[in-house]
């Protein structure tokens, strides 16, 4: 390329002030100010990049949110690597390495780009049509070769070292867009008082102002006047600006998704400093000024690199100082164009020609550039484009009407600017569920009615005018404060007509023709006529089919083009087409900042019991059980785990044991009310359930299924302090909240949650009582005084207790219940006092097996949601006197009593020592192939060091009928025979229990 | 009980000395879930020295106790460490049903005291701390991130939180991460 | 997130809340009298309507209590939250 396209002054950079980066390997000088798009054009370079579907070379289209083509991925390290960020975005910094995307092995010669010679044959839904089948060859061959051609940039190898904030906000008015009609709104809005917010997505406010050096407005420069405005915000404390801060998705009740970037553009960021922030502000009001996006022209090859906006344009000459080229033709059928004709001439480019698709254009732009002399050709058309990676020249055809065109003449050049109008962006307010009405004389679907407490203001209403703009942003943002609008500010702006072209530019190119309509996904007006007469008549459908709007730029650029081509081919006003829906994010966010906080030690609360630290000294190994980590087993000289719970098992057996249940659910009853509660709740008979007793009680849902159990104490008449299982605790207090406020609130009972009040200390073993003898006061611990189920209060090492004399192991079994704050000095008086009794300290998985030895359930273990207490062998539970508990109307229903209900039994293999795999499938006989009939599952399954054999539970369609029968359980290494037989393993009389 | 805390052991252990300026660990309390209809309004008067807050989402205290709005028939009681009223409030309260359950060790106190402790707060918490919507005196359950809370504005820039002893260690990380930014 | 007004509390973020299904299906006094059909119709069979919709809603994570809400489901926006007990509020009367 020819030397440097840098002007010598102007724009909002700072020439002197260079900075160094690398683009696809080669390194480049910008400077401070520029985004990596506006550095490359001045160096000439406006290849940035390859389409998703033919790999055709690409150039830089526009200078903002709505570039489809300048996909670049920015690498800072392995950790850090960007992609899909528009280069029109990336603010330059210093040592910004970037690479072009979709291309290998490099972007001037991509293999990839045989799709390009193939194009003919892949058309509209060619993806749909052609790898159909043989069905075989989607997985071995389809699939992989389209994921390697496919995709958009690299995922980072590393995990992501930055870290990346939250905030919720809230104010009176919050307004998106910091352009005229956004500054304007937020100015007035302010003076009202309230909490105004203003957010912007570029580095600095201003928006289309910062391409405007030579307007006045209130006679200041447009320079001075975002200074005065920005520092009368910034002196009002109830006023947050924020910039480079998108706001990407707008949700109900006025919650906007703000995502701010704060450090994107440093070239060192400090290590560990946020990279992002979310912001999440609930409104009262919102004023959307979101601008408009520029329409390209869809004419045969019109994505040359070199063919870009002509607003692009105009921002790239004003607000970077970049000229877009030497020779431009501008190819309009907008008023705007005229501007950067204007602008580029009196910068000293070429203006080769402005050709005019409207027959008559006038207005004042048109006069203006006509008393420069630029050539104007008007009733023409441009039909095409010559060129490699770069432009060369373009094709004109005079438009004669009926279809006609003139013959063809060439214009050598090396830019085409174009531009076909301007597009209301009406993102924000179609997520928010506004609805549109298409407005004719602007070719534009425009903000109709609201959804939210919402107001659109300025160009993406379809204001243009920047006069008109300014004085509908303050009125929009008066309303929305409450206070009277200011007197309208004076402009010098001249005022474009705001009518622009839509759909495809008439040619005579003949059907080997691609007009783009969409750049990012490559779809031509041919694609979305073809998909019409292949029937495809709703916009929804079509562009599913031919993918047009569908990627990262959501169809910024392309959409109302689209629709202008199916109006056509449909013969059907675009109102009557309608407009595909608009969707979060406005331009893609990162999954870092929509994670936030919520990583490493802080992605979920990790709760730990009063007696955790103890447990980690012991070198506990732990398990997470919903958001606990419990203590899973105790390992002692390298033991691993089975070995550790074949010496837990055989000492809580032999001797005594000690297990923190501090993680129990537990809620205390409170009322005079709580028996009758607990019985019309627990499926148990509570009334006469003594006080200083306790009883096994089992929670049905209303479908008649057990949801819970625990252990449940009668503290006194009016209070029963109430267990549940450790993941089960919210879902019981919250049934409990439901029956009690929704179904009987006559009832004065209430509940309360005391999981943490308590440290649960179980003691289990035929040496607990000797062990707490010398602990304990004013507490008789006889079998006679405190038999099995039954509780006292007293002291223990001199803190107060609920001691519950209960077994989940089969032995002797105390349940020490302590003030959370003492329960870990408790604990080691226990140890200590229990260490000359062989004291053992036992784990979940220990517990599980001691269990599963006397036949013990646990729910979601033998249950699964379609278990009844019958079916868990929990009849004998059941109060059957009772006329009414959550459950018992639907246990009546004949299939809950039917014979070949899953039933739970034990399963005995031939060998001992074989341990069957939990959840592996019983069937009824040796040798059935898949798919074959399965009568049960095992639910549980244990090596019993105790019973020196292996031991499991199953659910076994009319199990309780099958005692003695062999059945036998897949396996890989064949099936394996089991007996079916009771499932209580260990001391089935239960005379262990009671000494 | 008026060893409570000291003799026992505080969640916060664990935390080797993470912390930030304006964070600190309330003084130890002693708590009870006081729940009942209007007929406990009065005798809970006499006995706490002040009215029990029926407004939503307000506290009212005196001489060191306090009452929190947790609900239309729920407050939270919070006394000095061994100030113990639920005998004296059980006595009062009578015939009247009622449900009193001690909860002294099933959560943590933390207060958070800066200058920018709404904007900290805002980080993790989707409430509106400006003074007119979460004025001086507002009390109310709440979420911070993932962590059931407790909040009690007890001076413009003064919040009490009450947090499940589990939930502590967790909460805590987050404050000081969050206010690691303002820094 | 959505905005709920709580009968007790006032408007609250979304998170605070837990949705419990169907409002206004109170539980039969007496279900055993009921029969299969009657009982089938009280635990499985829903409105799911598009449209206005009555159900009910806790506020978990505030005052903890359960209330009713009407609550448009083509929109999502709440159109009316009550206490429960209350009769489902006149819509006429709402939007007037």
């Amino acid at each position: 390329m020819s030397g440097s396209f840098r002007t010598g002054i102007g724009g909002r950079i700072r020439r002197e002030r260079t900075v160094r980066f690398r683009f696809d390997g080669v390194t480049y000088a910008g400077v401070e100010g520029d985004t990596l798009a506006s550095a490359l054009l001045a160096n000439g370079v406006h290849l940035m990049g390859r389409s998703f579907k033919y790999h055709r070379p690409r150039g830089v289209l526009g200078a903002g949110a709505d570039e489809p083509n300048a996909l670049v991925e920015v690498i800072r390290d392995a950790g850090r690597t960007v992609p899909n960020l528009r280069a029109t975005q990336v603010e330059l910094y210093n040592g910004l390495e970037a690479r072009s995307q979709n291309r290998w092995p490099s972007l001037a010669f991509d293999v990839g780009a045989i799709n390009n010679l193939m194009a003919p044959f892949i058309p509209a839904g060619f993806y749909y049509k052609t790898f159909m089948w043989p069905r075989k060859a989607w997985d071995a061959l389809y699939e992989p070769v389209i994921r390697a051609a496919a995709g958009l940039g690299h995922a980072p190898t590393d995990p992501d070292p930055d870290s990346y904030l939250n905030r919720y906000a809230h104010c009176e008015v919050l307004v998106v867009g910091a352009g005229p009609t956004g500054l304007s709104a937020a100015l007035t809005a302010a003076r009202g008082g309230g909490r105004v917010m203003l957010v912007d997505e570029q580095c600095e406010p201003g928006g289309s102002l910062l391409s405007e050096p030579d307007v006045r407005i209130d006679g200041l420069s447009t320079r001075d006047w975002i200074a005065r405005t920005v520092a009368e915000l910034n002196a009002n404390p109830r006023v947050t600006i924020l910039s480079r801060a998108t706001a990407f998705g707008y949700f109900a009740h006025n919650m906007i998704a703000v995502n701010e970037r704060l450090s994107e553009h440093q070239a060192d960021p400090v290590p560990g400093a946020p990279r992002e922030r979310l912001w999440q502000i609930r409104a009262g009001e919102v004023v959307i000024a979101a601008g408009a996006h520029e329409r390209p022209l869809v004419f045969p090859d019109n994505d040359r690199p070199g063919i870009l906006l002509a607003g692009a344009a105009r921002t790239y000459l004003n607000r970077y100082g970049v000229l877009p080229g030497r020779r431009v033709v501008i190819a309009t059928g907008h008023d705007e164009a005229y501007r950067t004709a204007i602008d580029l001439s009196r910068a000293g480019v070429e203006v080769a020609v402005i050709a005019d698709l409207r027959p008559r254009p006038t207005g004042p732009l048109v006069e203006l550039a006509r008393a420069l002399g630029l050539p104007i050709r008007t009733g023409c058309a441009i039909t095409g484009s010559k060129g490699g990676r770069r432009v060369t020249s373009a094709r004109l055809s005079a438009i004669l009407g009926a279809g006609k065109l003139g013959p063809p003449d060439e214009i050598a050049c090396d830019a085409v600017l174009m531009s076909g109008g301007y597009t209301p962006s009406v993102h924000l307010f179609s997520q928010s569920r506004g609805k549109l009405r298409w407005d004719e004389a602007l070719s534009a679907f425009l903000p109709d009615v609201s959804a939210e407490r919402e107001r659109s203001a300025g160009a993406c209403r379809g204001v243009f005018s920047l006069e008109a703009a300014l004085a509908d942003g303050a009125t929009a943002g008066a309303a929305a404060a409450g206070v009277a609008p200011p007197t309208p500010l004076r402009t010098t702006a001249v005022d474009a007509e705001p009518a622009g072209v839509i759909g495809a530019v008439p040619h005579d190119r003949g059907p080997g023709a691609r007009a783009f309509v969409d750049w990012q996904n490559d779809v031509t007006s041919k694609d979305l006529k073809l998909a019409v007469r292949e029937g495809f008549q709703s916009v929804e459908h079509v562009k599913r089919y031919t993918t047009n709007g569908m990627a990262t730029d959501q169809g910024k650029t392309s959409n109302i083009n689209a629709l202008g081509v199916l109006a056509d081919e449909l013969k059907r006003p675009v109102e009557k087409i309608g407009l595909t829906t608009f969707r979060m994010p406005y331009t893609p966010v990162t999954f870092g900042v929509l994670a936030g906080m919520a990583r490493g030690d802080l992605f979920d609360p990790v709760r730990t019991t009063p007696i955790h630290g103890w447990a980690v000294d012991q070198g506990a190994v732990f398990e997470d059980v919903s958001l606990w980590k419990r203590a899973r087993y105790f390992p002692q000289g390298g033991e691993d785990m089975e070995a550790a719970v074949r010496r837990e098992c055989v000492a809580v057996r032999n001797a005594c044991g000690i297990f923190d249940a501090s993680t129990l659910g537990k809620i205390e009853v409170v009322g005079r009310d709580a028996a009758e509660f607990m019985n019309r709740f627990y499926i148990n008979a509570w009334t006469k359930l003594g006080i200083g007793r306790c009883r096994y009680g089992v929670l049905c849902r209303e479908d008649g299924f057990v949801m819970d159990d625990g252990v449940v104490g009668r503290i006194a008449a009016d209070r029963f302090h109430v267990t549940t299982t450790t993941g089960g605790a919210p879902r019981v207090l919250n049934m409990m909240e439901d029956y009690l406020q929704t179904e009987w609130p006559e009832l004065d009972v209430w509940f309360t949650s005391t999981t943490e009040e308590w440290a649960v200390i179980a003691l289990q073993g035929p040496k607990a009582r000797d062990i707490l003898a010398g602990l304990v006061e004013g507490i008789d611990l006889s079998q006679e005084a405190l038999p099995h189920m039954a509780l006292t209060e007293g002291q223990i090492c001199g803190v107060p207790t609920r001691l519950f004399r209960v077994s989940f192991s089969g032995e002797l079994g105390f349940e020490i219940n302590v003030p959370a704050s003492h329960g870990r000095r408790v604990w080691e008086a226990v140890w200590a006092a229990g260490q000359p009794h062989g004291l053992t300290a036992y784990g979940t998985e220990t517990m599980h097996v001691l269990r599963a030895e006397k036949g013990f359930i646990i729910v979601g273990q033998e249950t699964d949601g379609t278990a009844t207490p019958d079916d868990v062998g929990l009849a004998w539970a059941v109060g059957k006197a009772k006329p009414d508990y959550v459950g018992k109307r639907s246990l009546a229903r004949p299939s809950m009593s039917a014979p070949d209900r899953k039933q739970l039994v034990g399963l005995l293999t031939e060998s001992p020592e074989t341990v069957l795999q939990e959840g592996a499938q019983i069937v009824a006989s040796l040798g059935l192939k898949a798919p074959m009939p399965v009568i049960g599952h095992v639910t549980s399954s244990y090596y019993s060091a105790v019973l020196g054999r292996s031991i499991a539970l199953a659910m076994v369609s009319g199990g309780r009928a099958k005692m003695g029968e062999t059945l036998y359980s897949p396996a890989g290494s064949g099936d394996v025979p089991v007996k079916v037989v009771g499932p209580v393993f260990y001391d089935p009389e239960g005379a262990r229990l009671n000494v | 009980m008026s060893d409570v805390i000291v003799a026992g052991r505080s969640p916060f252990e664990a935390l080797d000395g993470l912390s930030m300026p304006g964070l600190a660990a309330a003084p130890d309390r002693t708590r009870h879930v006081l729940r009942g209809r209007d007929d406990i309004h009065s005798p809970a008067a006499e006995v706490l020295g002040f009215a029990l807050p029926t407004d939503a989402c307000r506290a009212a205290g005196a001489g060191g106790r306090h009452a929190l709005w947790l609900g239309p028939d729920e407050w939270l009681l919070l006394t000095p460490a061994g100030e113990r009223v639920d005998k004296a409030l059980a006595f009062a309260i009578g015939d009247a049903p009622h449900a009193l359950v001690e909860v002294s060790h099933r959560q943590v106190g933390i207060i958070l005291d800066r200058p920018d402790a709404a904007q900290v707060l805002s980080v993790g918490c989707a409430l509106d701390f400006d003074l007119a919507a979460f004025p001086v005196g507002m009390c109310t359950r709440t979420l911070f991130a993932k962590a059931e809370i407790v909040l009690w504005r007890t001076g413009e820039n003064v919040f009490q939180i009450e947090v499940w002893r589990s939930f502590a260690d967790y909460l805590w990380r987050y404050l000081v991460l969050a206010g690691a930014e303002f820094a | 997130m959505l905005l709920i007004t709580c009968p007790y509390c006032g408007p609250r973020p979304e998170i605070e809340f837990a949705h419990g299904g169907e409002a206004h299906i109170a539980r039969p006094q007496d279900p055993s009298s009921l029969g299969v059909e009657d009982w089938t119709e009280f635990l499985y069979m829903r409105a799911n309507p598009k449209g206005v919709h009555a159900e009910r809603w806790r506020h978990l994570h505030g005052c903890a209590r359960f209330f009713n809400a009407l609550r448009d489901t083509t929109t999502d926006q709440f159109v009316a939250t009550y206490k429960t007990g209350e009769p489902r509020p006149d819509l006429t009367a709402v939007t007037a």
